[in-house]
Order: structure tokens, then sequence, then C-alpha cells
């Protein structure tokens, strides 16, 4: 069955007054400020419309909604009229239906009569309208009409047919209001009006593809071009979507198992409706030619890959990994969880290494995202997450924004963010780019501090020094709260001239003026919110930062209230879910430590074996034990390491120098050139279970189609497991979050059945808050007090020099994914075909370099070649650079530099020199060489 | 009326930067660009919505509104004829309609001899109609002749470079 979900055609009001009328004679109490249209619909009785739409502040065009009300005149436009008390409303009486008749009729006089071929019949609000108004006739022949008027078919997702449009301005107030990017309007007057995304086509527009222009549209107007090539979907599903961390819901449109469209879900908690492209369009590769849906092994990484059956794949990756525990010990095997995988496959990934493998040799891709989040957050507030749901935002009134471009890497979360600002709120934005947010279409930040890469621990002392030093502290929250030592050192500590923003501005290269202009802005209203990604973390004092932000927070009575908080935007759906499933070496799920002998024993009951106390090898120690020959044995869940760790060069070696290599995975990736065996993977579509978004909210994920691979990924784990010695089964995924919540005290309350009932839930669930916990310490820090730390700034050793004087620093964009896996197998590839470097025009002009030429970027870890695109985003002396694309090898230039406390990879910080050059790198020569030779399948002879 | 300059970047920046302060700066912003270069380049669309921070969907829409802003270098002058009610009831249908077939100039058909004739709605001249505006001057009472009189300056000054 097809979810169809109500829409009362203006937003129902959250104001507690409530109002009580009389429609068509029937009672009923809405809140006050809600229209007379939603509360007719809110009792059950549509009223026609055509111009109204819930996502959608009222508009009064359409004419469809008039209505008559005792005691005024004429027939006023249900959709703008307020709800009053005692009014008394009819919608329909036999004056109203004449109306709306005529009308209706003009509507159509100037709109094809092609219902039966049109790709929107079975889903068009103009065809409904139709209906319910009876129109029978139109008396207009051939008039001056639009219908000889040109498709724009330029995006690779939707068309515009501006033939079939009644110009209600739905399209360019979603873009307006719900998406804030303003990229379409109504060009010419009168009867040529006509929608327009300004004087270009779609694909060259301002246009970011979100997509919400075409939910908004009553018509086939905007339309999906898959609806247009497949029909209309039958039946759909609630489902989360896999890519970033704001976890947006979607109803996942079928026919039979084939998906037709993503569909934004208006009642998923996270997005409210809002999608971008990525989550509402960029799904083709889950059905792309390039998926592998068998397993596969082979003896050595130049051999061809042998197709085999389930059982001989995961027989033989047990007695290999059994073969390499006999023969170099038992540390010298391990896995890597993936942030994209499910919580439940974490989890028992995860539970495999540990009971199977008997180690803890398990880390996972947060440990180069926001392991600095997880360790900064636990030490200063007690919890290894961010403190407020998305929602927060609607009210602060300060958002300062570091370190993170939402625009591009969480845009539907960006798109909250900017109605607020539109509202008023003030923004600061920390980034050594000029991001979207800085400066974007009736955005305008109020401060840039355009830093240094590398410094964010020296701007954010500033910062705190100018609150400390000119009284804006909130002392009555700090002696209520924090810990009082704790805080009266760094009080001192920060007070210090070395932290001064005048001291600190000649390596920052922020102006202290500004910087003080700033504080005084974070520090002087009720609700100021931090948000934060991984231009924090990715740094040598990446925990410092994190650190840093939290007793900027503290200091200014910043956490526990709505409009608030420290914020950590995750970059993958699953981060704070694989964090949370005990992925770390040195954690049992829920941020337990392995050597707590108490923690220990009930997964040993549990699990009915003895557990390792001893932490186990994180990401890059398991590459340095590799390279020294003692780790062996490695299981890639679901991530490229050979892609996205930083110095490509050192990833490859260690993966060269151990004997099985098992990637489980939906493509041949990087990473699978390099290894042993193979184990399909299963898209999201094709999975049960649950993500945990940036929010903490645990969303249900629901399998729409079978696995290609004709296996549940958590299957084959339990599979392997079993194979290797510790039996592991479950019947489907529920039971094993029951598992999970019976060992995590933070999930002891969640199931399934909890999940279906409330839609999603945010950690803590348990005994103390059943439903869920939205904002966190709210009375007081879970940790009884929060605790200030001292944060030194200490200057990276990776510094640009006479060698290498410019600062590379990565990043990704819109339309494209992290490693690209996904995203470079759809359309999206229209707008990012290509990674490419961008600099300076003052760089690019001591080195001659013209826009669009190649360039060699070359660090004392590797170099390749890109193409050049000057721009005035970056500030001379910083360069920036995508790593969407494997054979750009950005990653190949980055440094093995890691944050001082969990190791996270100095991504944003390498010194570097840009040269203009005429040919691919040695390294990429090399990567495109092995594109076939580390990639041969074993042709099978026809005979056999 | 002083001649139109070319199109000129910086010019164009300085006028917007001008304006840019203003409470509602858009419509002063095009005026100022349709007196200074006679046509509002597709080029200053990007520059307008940079400098006011909107974009450049919100500037096409505001500027396709308006018919007195061109689209691109007049190529001539253009005569304004009224032709709404008021001035309908006193003959320019009929007076326009001789007028096409006298010039062979089409009304709201483009430029034809270095003159173009645009149909407006309105001049607030209405008990003196039909009539017309021309170089921002009001030409009230049209009769063939004057109305020929006034297609043939319009003809000498559109052509003369």
């Amino acid at each position: 069955m097809l979810i169809k979900e109500l829409d009362t055609g203006t937003p129902i009001r959250t104001n507690v007054e409530t109002v009580t009328l009389t429609i068509d004679g029937e009672q009923v109490t809405v809140p006050k400020g809600t229209s007379v249209m939603a509360a007719s619909t809110l009792r059950g009785v549509n009223i026609p419309k055509l111009c109204a739409t819930d996502s959608l502040e009222s508009f009064g065009s359409c004419r469809m909604c008039m209505v008559e009300i005792e005691g005024r005149r004429g027939t006023p436009a249900s959709c703008t009229t307020p709800a009053e008390q005692g009014m008394v409303v009819r919608t329909q009486t036999e004056r109203l239906a004449k109306l709306r008749r005529g009308v209706m009729e003009l509507y159509i006089s100037d709109h094809p009569l092609d219902c039966l071929t049109c790709a929107a019949n079975g889903d068009c609000e103009l065809q409904d309208v139709a209906g319910e108004v009876g129109l029978r006739e139109v008396r207009y022949g051939d008039g001056a009409n639009h219908l000889k008027d040109v498709k724009d078919a330029s995006n690779p997702y939707f068309t515009y047919d501006p033939a079939k449009c009644i110009v209600c301005y739905r399209c360019v107030r979603a873009c307006e209001e719900v998406q804030g990017t303003f990229a379409l309007t109504a060009s010419g007057r009168g009867f040529d009006s006509r929608i327009a995304s300004g004087p270009t086509d779609f694909l060259s527009s301002e246009c970011v593809s979100c997509g919400a222009c075409v939910q908004a549209c009553p018509t086939a107007t905007l339309i999906e071009k898959s609806v247009i090539a497949e029909g209309q979907p039958e039946h759909s599903k609630v489902t989360t979507c896999a890519y970033c961390g704001v976890g947006c819901s979607f109803k996942a449109e079928m026919r039979g198992e084939k998906l037709i469209r993503m569909v934004p879900y208006k009642q998923g908690q996270a997005n409210e409706g809002h999608s971008c492209v990525k989550g509402r369009f960029a799904y083709g590769y889950a059905t792309h030619k390039d998926r592998k849906t068998r397993p596969m092994i082979r003896e050595k990484i130049t051999d061809p890959w042998r197709e085999v059956s389930w059982e001989e794949a995961i027989a033989h990756t047990a007695s290999e990994f059994k073969r390499l525990q006999a023969k170099y010990g038992r540390e010298s095997v391990g896995a890597i969880s993936s942030s994209r995988c499910t919580n439940e496959e974490v989890f028992v990934l995860q539970k495999m290494v540990r009971a199977a493998l008997r180690n803890n040799n398990i880390d996972t891709c947060a440990r180069v995202c926001h392991s600095p989040t997880g360790y900064g957050l636990s030490v200063t507030l007690g919890t290894s997450a961010g403190t407020q749901d998305f929602k927060s935002v609607d009210e602060a009134d300060v958002m300062l924004v570091i370190g993170a471009n939402p625009t591009d890497a969480h845009p539907v979360f960006g798109s909250r963010m900017k109605k607020r600002l539109r509202q008023g709120a003030k923004l600061i934005v920390i980034d050594p780019r000029a991001i979207d947010l800085v400066r974007t279409p009736h955005v305008q930040a109020a401060h840039h501090l355009a830093l240094m890469p590398g410094t964010n621990v020296a701007v954010v002392n500033a910062l705190a020094h100018v609150i400390v030093t000119e009284g804006l502290l909130k002392e009555d929250y700090i002696a209520a709260r924090c810990d009082r030592d704790a805080f009266e050192s760094w009080a001192r500590f920060i007070a210090l001239e070395q932290n001064s923003p005048e001291y600190t501005e000649q390596f920052t290269g922020v102006p202290a003026a500004e910087v003080r202009a700033a504080a005084r802005l974070y520090a002087g209203v009720k609700n100021a919110a931090i948000y934060y990604g991984l231009g924090v973390t990715e740094h040598s004092q990446g925990s410092t930062t994190v650190m840093a932000l939290a007793n900027l927070a503290m200091a200014t009575g910043n956490i526990g209230h709505v409009g608030a908080g420290v914020n950590p935007l995750r970059g993958q759906n699953n981060v704070q879910g694989s964090c949370d499933m005990g992925s770390f070496p040195h954690e049992f799920p829920g941020y337990r430590h392995v050597s707590n002998d108490a923690v220990r024993s009930v997964f040993e009951t549990r699990w009915a074996t003895k557990l390792d106390d001893e932490p186990g090898l994180r990401i890059p120690n398991m590459f340095d034990e590799a390279l020294d020959g003692a780790f062996k044995g490695l299981f890639v869940h679901g991530e490229d390491i050979a892609q996205s760790d930083p110095n490509t060069n050192h990833v490859s070696a260690a993966l060269k120098n151990m004997e099985c290599v098992v990637v489980q995975d939906l493509f041949l990736n990087e990473t699978a050139k390099f290894a042993h065996v193979f184990l399909p993977g299963a898209s999201f579509l094709e999975k049960d279970g649950t993500f945990t978004n940036a929010e903490r909210r645990i969303n249900r994920v629901r399998k729409v189609m079978t696995p290609l691979s004709g296996k549940d990924e958590w299957a084959a784990i339990c599979e392997l497991s079993t194979a290797l010695g510790y039996p592991m089964s479950y019947a489907d995924p529920s039971e094993i979050m029951d598992e999970i919540a019976a060992l995590t005290p933070t999930f002891a309350g969640v199931s399934y059945a909890k999940l279906d009932e409330m839609g999603s839930v945010q950690w803590p669930c348990n005994e103390a808050s059943p439903n869920g916990t939205p904002m966190m310490h709210v009375e007081r820090f879970v940790n009884g007090a929060g605790k200030f730390m001292l944060t030194e700034y200490v200057p990276t050793s990776e510094r640009s020099g006479p060698r290498f004087p410019l600062i590379l620093t990565t990043g990704r964009i819109l339309s494209q994914y992290n490693v690209g896996a996904q995203t470079r197998r759809t359309e999206n590839s229209a707008w990012h075909a290509e990674d490419v470097l961008e600099i300076h025009p003052f760089d690019a002009e001591q080195r001659g370099i013209l826009d669009g030429e190649l360039v060699s970027v070359a660090s004392r870890a590797g170099d390749v070649a890109l193409r050049a695109k000057i721009s005035e985003r970056m500030q001379p002396g910083v360069v920036y650079t995508t790593f969407h694309h494997p054979g750009s090898g950005a990653n190949v230039v980055t440094t093995d530099n890691s944050d001082w406390a969990t190791n996270c990879p100095e991504y944003k910080v390498t010194a570097v020199e840009v040269r203009r050059t005429n040919s691919l790198s040695e390294w990429q020569q090399r990567n495109a060489d092995e594109d076939f030779s580390l990639r041969r399948l074993e042709v099978i002879d026809a005979a056999e | 009326m002083e001649k139109p300059l070319a199109w000129d970047e910086p010019r164009a920046k300085a006028l917007v930067d001008a304006k840019s302060g203003l409470e509602g700066p858009l419509l002063p912003i095009l005026h100022d660009l349709q007196e200074t270069f006679g046509y509002v380049d597709p080029r200053a669309v990007a520059i307008i919505a940079g400098a006011l921070n909107v974009s450049r969907a919100e500037v096409f829409g505001t500027l396709s509104f308006y018919k007195d802003f061109k689209k691109q270098k007049p190529l001539g002058r253009t005569i304004k004829l009224c032709l709404a009610e008021a001035c309908q009831a006193r003959g320019a249908d009929a007076l326009a309609e001789r007028f096409e077939t006298k010039t062979g100039c089409k009304i709201d058909g483009g430029f034809h001899q270095g003159v173009e004739v645009e149909t407006v709605y309105c001049l607030g001249n209405c008990a003196l109609g039909p009539n017309a505006l021309y170089d921002g001057e009001l030409f009230g009472a049209l009769t063939d002749e004057s109305l020929a009189a006034l297609h043939a300056r319009a003809a000498r000054e559109g052509v003369a470079p």
C-alpha cells in the first residue's frame, strides 16, 4: 500500500492557546493562528486547494479554497484566514460550488487535456480538484495558451514542463521557504508569467536539485524522470537515508521490487519532509551494473577473482583467520566496522571480533572522523554525543559554525539553519574558507573568522579569553553545574596573555577585533548553539578543540536548554551508532572500557565466553603492525580505507603486507584491489535495521528489496563467527537490538516495537526516560558536574615552509559523498565530474596557473595532479580539494599526522606545493594500471 | 537624452554599489542601469545578486516583470502609445491601425527603421487622449499628423550616430 500523508494545506501552529470554531456544523478546536483550511482538514474534510500545501505558508492565489464565514462579506480564502473563536464556516454551498467550478474552468482552459498519458495520472492534485468541484465542461475555446511551451529536461532527475504549469508558486515558495536557495522565480507578468529557474535552464541555474519543488508541484510540471519512465509507484515503506548524519526519513515508493522514487517523510523527525539531492535522487548505485553480488576469493591479489558459493567463501575466510591466529598469534587479525552499516550489523561484527577472534582489534571509520568528538565531549560533558536535537536550532539566537559546511555536507540541516538565520538569528563562521553560509542569498554571517588551518584551538581559546577577561561568564550556571576546581584552573589558564586575541592573531590570521566582537556576540544572547564538523576533529589537536568548544558552551551557560548546545554534525548516516555499538578497540557498546571488570563480566555472561581486557589496535596501529609483519588478517566492512584514509601509499603498503584481507562491500572498491576475499554487501534498500543520526536519533531502516547477494549482511557475519568457532544466530535484526538493549544501559528501552510505535527515539532511552532524550544535560551534566579542561594550543608539526609553502585542506561538496562509491555511480556526477584544486588568485598568479590547468599538488607524503580552480573562497596560502574520486588520490598527499588523543588523522592540514604539470603523477598512473591488474575477474571457459 | 554608454562592467558595479545600501535597492539599481546603458545587460544580473545577497533568479524575476527594463541594447528610439480604455474611447485603436498601415512600423513589433512603438496602459492624461510618451515628454490629443511628426522626429534621432 502507498503511504499517503495528510496535507493540511497550511502549517498547524504550535500555539498552546486554542480556538474553537464551527465548520459545516461541526465544532473543531485548533491552536490559535491555524488557518480555517487546516482546521477543516484536521476534522477530516478537505477544502479544494491548489496553491496550498502544509510545508509552506499560505499564499492565497489559486482561489479554490474560498469559504463562507457568517458575518463576513464575500468568500474569503480559507488558507489565509486564521481560525477564530466562535467562527461559523461553511465549506460547501451552492455559491461556492459555482465559483470553484468557474475558477477551475479557467485553469483548465490553459492546461493540456492529456490526463490518460500524463506521468502524474493518479497523483495529480489538479485532476483531483477538478473531480472535487465537478468540472464538466470548459467553455473557453482556442484562446491564447501555453500548451506549446518547451520542456526543460536539463536536470538529470526531473523535468520542468511549463505547458502543464498552473503558476501556483508552490515550487518557488518551496525553494525559498523550505530549501532556502531562492533558485526559482516567475518571469514576465500577467499572461506571460512563467515559472523560471532564473535566466538559465535548471541544470545551469542556482538550483541544488533538492527536489522540494518537485514534491510541492501539484501537477506533472515538475516531476521525477523515474516516474515518467516507470509510472506511478504502488506501495511504499518508510526508511532512513544512508548518506549523511542528518538521517532523513523517506518513503521508498516502489513498484514490486523496483524503487520508483524516494519521497521525504513529513513525520520523519530529523528532516520533517525535506531532503537533499543525494537522499532523494542519488540511489541509482543500488542497482548499478558495477555491483558485485557473488562472493569471490583469490590466493594472491594479482590473481583474478574467482566466484564461489557463500559457504565456500565463509569457510575459506574462517580457515584463513584461524591459520593466521595459529601462526602469528591471537592479535594478528581484526576488523574495521562501518559507519554506513546498521547498528545491528556493527554490533554483531564487534561481537564476532571480541568473542570469536578473542581480541579487541575492532575499530571503525569514526576513527578518521569523529573519534575526537567521542573523547572530547565525554571528558567534559560526560557523554560522547551532541547535546541537542536538530529542532533546537529553531530557537537559537546565535549559531557558531566551526569546521563544518552544512549546506554541502548536511544540506537538510543547512536549510533549517538558513531558515532560522533568515528569521534573524546571528551567525559566526570559523573556517579557512568562505563556505556558502558566510554569504548566500538572504543569509550573511555576522563574523567570518577565516583562520589558518590548524589554529582552531588558538581561536576558540581566544574567544574564551574574551569571555573570561571581559566578565561575560555565566557565573551562577558554572557555580551550580560545573566542577569548581577544574573551572578555576581553566579560567586562570585561559586569561593568560598567550590566549588573547591580540597575541594569537599572529598565527591564526584572524584580526583580534573580529574575535572580540564574535565572543561578545556569542556570550551576549540567551541561546547560542555550536555546530561543528570534521574541520574541528581532523587535526593534531582535534580532541582539544572539541574540549575547547565544550568549555566555551559551559562558560556561557549554553548547555542544557533549547537553542543552545554543542553539536557535532556527523558525517555519515550511522557514525553515532557505530560508535555507540562498541566499535572502538577499548570500549564495549555504550562507551564502557574493556578493562572494567564489572562491565566485562556482563558481556562475558551474556555471550558465554571469556573476553580480552586489553584494548586492541586502532586503525593506524593496524597498518603499522601490518608493515612490521605482526598484523596479518583484516575484515573491512563497508568502508574504503585505501581511498579514504590518509597517506594512501602507507595504507596500500600495509594492505599488501597482509595475508588475508576480507572486504564486504557493494562494489570492488579501492581496498578490494588488495583483498583476498570479497563478500557482497547489501544496499540500505536491502536491509532491516536501525541507523542513529547526529542527534542520537535511532531511526528504522526497512528492507524494500531482496538482497542481490542473497544474504543479509548481519547473517553473513554470524555465519563467519560460527565458522570461526563461536556460534551466533538471530532470527532477525530485532533480536540483535534486543541484545543491544539488554547489554547497554543507554539503550535499555529501545526495541523495534517502540521504534515502530514512536517513529524514532533519541538515546538515552531507559527507565529514567522511556521515550528517549531529545536534549541532554537538562538539569545537570550526566557525569555529575561539567568539567572544564585545559586546552593549550600546540601548533601542528605540519607547517608550511620553503619546500611546501601552501596548506592543503580537504572537504566534500553537495553532490558527491565521501569516497563517491555511491554518488559517482549516479547522475550526480553531472554537477561534479572530477575533484579540483581550489586556489586563491594570488597563489595561482604567482605560479602562473590558469583556471582549469592541470597542476601537481605535492606534499612530503606524495603527489597527484588535479585541475586548478581559481577561487576567492580561498584565502592566500590555503588550497582545497575534495576526495570523491579514487583517481584523484587526494589522500596520497595527506600525511599520517593525527590527533594526540584518538589518532584521528590530520586531513585538514597538509603542507604542499602546487605547480603546473602536464601529466598525471606516478601514483595516479600506477593506480590506473592497478584498476585493471588488481581487479580482474576469472574468465570462465565457455565449455565448462 | 544622452547617448547610452556601451556595457562597462566596472561602471555597472559602481552603479550597483552606489545604491545597494538603500532600503529596497533593486528597482533604483535597475533604473540606473537602464538609464546609463539604455538596457539592463544580462551580465548585470549576477553583479546585482552578489551585491544585494539575493539569488540571480530573484533579480531576473523582477527584471523580467517590467517591460521598461530592456533586455538588449536599443536599436533606436521608443514611442509609448497609450491603448488603455480612455484613449481607446478617443480613437487610439483606429489611430494606431492607420499609423501601422502608413508607416509599416508594427506596434509592439520591435524596431523598424530606428523606431519602436510600444503600447502602454494609461499615462494619466485621459482627458486629452490619445496620448504618447517620448523621451520623457507627454504628447496629448494625438492626431495622425502629430503622431507622424513625432515618429519622424524619433526616426531622425534614432538613426543619428
